[in-house]
């Protein structure tokens, strides 16, 4: 009785783990040659990447004080559209989270609609918008919020889904209704991921609003654009920074709570 | 035509998969009783215990607490009926992230309405109860800590306070000693015994221990494969009447008491 049981030879060479690993390479070498990767174009022109470095290594700090309207302002779209899309994405996502809902129907057809809106472009979002508000920070809000609502209500679904049942069994046994359990053994528990995916998305939507201000949805984007297109890159440099500040300021935000809420 | 608060009428419980959880358990639960059920993993015993607070649903039979039919409450009524029944599991199943006093009010939230009860204006009366039962089962200090920070044996005590907040009349607990080590499985235990004794709570527990069983229990109920085995007061049961539960081989003969 007490014999070790054999191990056929494919697991013990892992042979569906090399299978596979070579599957994998075959399939990401075919796809470059398709692509037409060439190495020799990035190495041989390499040189241009130094020049512009070059030329950005010398911010024109005098242009801070002009983009710090700007930026303010993008933080402030970014803040406002994000927010917009959070607090509609939270009903939204009990309802696309399969432990808290057991009917497929509803949650599938929740996370199809979720699945649209991800796939719009927000570029495409931010022209209809520029289109129906006109030029202006308000097209941004509103773009930026559409996006954050497809990106947070998959994240907080996800979230939810993690948790565990145990809470919301002891309080089904209670006596509590769905809202009661929602509100008493699903939120807390999700809290901490849903306030750094909401900060997450946040840094995320301050550097998509650059490249929302290239259609007129408003922020440091259109400044961004100027610089670019009259290759003044010591202004570049300063909008680059500027940009890399909020995102640290965000990131030690998000760090500092989830230190305080875990 | 019963006296008795539990009363299960041949309920036979077959899951989707084909599986048959539990299969014809006739058991009459008098109020104020001490039960204690045994049996192996998969005997069923859980789904005993959920069939009586319709956590689970029966396939046949009837279940009637209070002289009532409970096999089709729903909504409201169904909501009415877990009310009244605490419920303690093997997990503990607290809001880890939450205090012990959210936790433990948690348990009169079928007391509220919604809107009462999301917006957390919770009565005085019910927080003075919290603390009370809190001191109940001894960890009143502990009120404003997390639920986390506290040992298995507190959180399942906890887990009793929160049950006590209901004002039940029945107490279901589903292993609750399980992950326990031995010095808190007796403290959570006597707990359970001083609600019996002192509140007149009807207690069913489920338990793998024999020795604790015999120790706390009035009566023990025997299950093996969803049947019902055994079935005898304290006073009657025989040191070697476990070895037909425990028993692996099926084809055993089955004896009620």
């Amino acid at each position: 009785m007490n014999q070790l049981p054999t191990q056929s030879w494919t697991a013990k060479w892992h042979l569906k783990t090399i299978i596979i690993v070579l599957i994998l390479c075959g399939l990401l070498i075919k796809s470059a040659q398709i692509c037409e990767i060439n190495g020799s174009a990035l190495s041989q022109n390499f040189s241009q990447f130094f020049d512009l470095l070059k030329k950005m290594s010398h911010p024109q700090w005098s242009y801070g004080e002009i983009v710090l309207q700007p930026i303010i302002e993008t933080i402030k779209m970014a803040i406002i559209g994000t927010t917009l899309g959070a607090i509609c994405a939270l009903p939204l996502c009990i309802f696309a989270a399969r432990n808290i809902i057991t009917n497929r129907f509803i949650t599938s057809s929740i996370r199809f609609i979720l699945n649209i809106i991800r796939t719009i472009p927000d570029l495409m979002l931010a022209a209809v918008f520029v289109a129906i508000v006109g030029i202006g920070p308000l097209a941004g809000i509103f773009t930026l919020a559409v996006f954050s609502f497809g990106m947070i209500a998959k994240l907080f679904y996800e979230a939810i889904e993690t948790i565990d049942n145990g809470p919301l069994e002891a309080l089904e046994a209670a006596g509590a209704n769905k809202v009661q359990i929602i509100v008493f053994a699903v939120l807390p528990q999700v809290m901490n991921n849903f306030i750094s995916y909401f900060l997450y998305t946040l840094e995320i939507n301050v550097r998509a609003s650059t490249v929302l201000g290239y259609l007129g949805a408003g922020g440091i984007g259109v400044y961004l654009q100027r610089s670019l297109d009259s290759y003044n890159y010591q202004q570049t440099a300063i909008i680059i920074l500027a940009i890399l500040v909020v995102v640290l300021i965000i990131d030690g935000l998000s760090n500092y709570l989830r230190e305080k809420l875990l | 035509m019963t006296t008795s608060i539990i009363s299960i009428q041949d309920v036979s419980k077959i899951y989707a998969n084909g599986t048959i959880g539990l299969s014809h358990i006739n058991l009459d639960i008098a109020a104020g009783e001490f039960v204690v059920i045994v049996g192996l993993s998969g005997a069923g015993k859980s789904t005993l215990l959920r069939t009586i607070n319709r956590m689970h649903s029966i396939s046949s039979g009837d279940i009637l607490i209070n002289g009532q039919s409970i096999r089709h409450y729903q909504g409201q009524k169904l909501r009415v009926l877990r009310r009244n029944i605490g419920m303690i599991f093997q997990n503990f199943n607290l809001v880890e992230h939450s205090t012990v006093q959210r936790n433990v009010l948690s348990g009169r939230i079928g007391y509220y309405s919604t809107w009462r009860s999301i917006l957390n204006f919770f009565s005085k009366a019910d927080k003075q109860k919290a603390v009370q039962a809190l001191q109940r089962v001894n960890l009143a200090e502990k009120l404003y800590t997390r639920a986390d920070q506290l040992s298995g044996g507190q959180q399942q005590r906890v887990a009793i306070a929160r049950a006590l907040m209901q004002n039940p009349q029945i107490i279901l607990a589903d292993e609750p000693i399980a992950s326990l080590d031995p010095l808190t499985t007796t403290a959570v235990m006597n707990d359970l015994k001083r609600l019996n004794q002192e509140l007149g709570i009807t207690v069913l527990v489920n338990l793998h221990s024999v020795p604790i069983a015999q120790k706390f229990a009035d009566r023990i109920v025997g299950l093996r494969a969803g049947k019902l085995v055994y079935d005898k007061p304290i006073e009657q049961v025989q040191a070697d009447d476990f070895q037909q539960i425990y028993e692996s081989t099926p084809a055993s003969s089955e004896v009620r008491a």
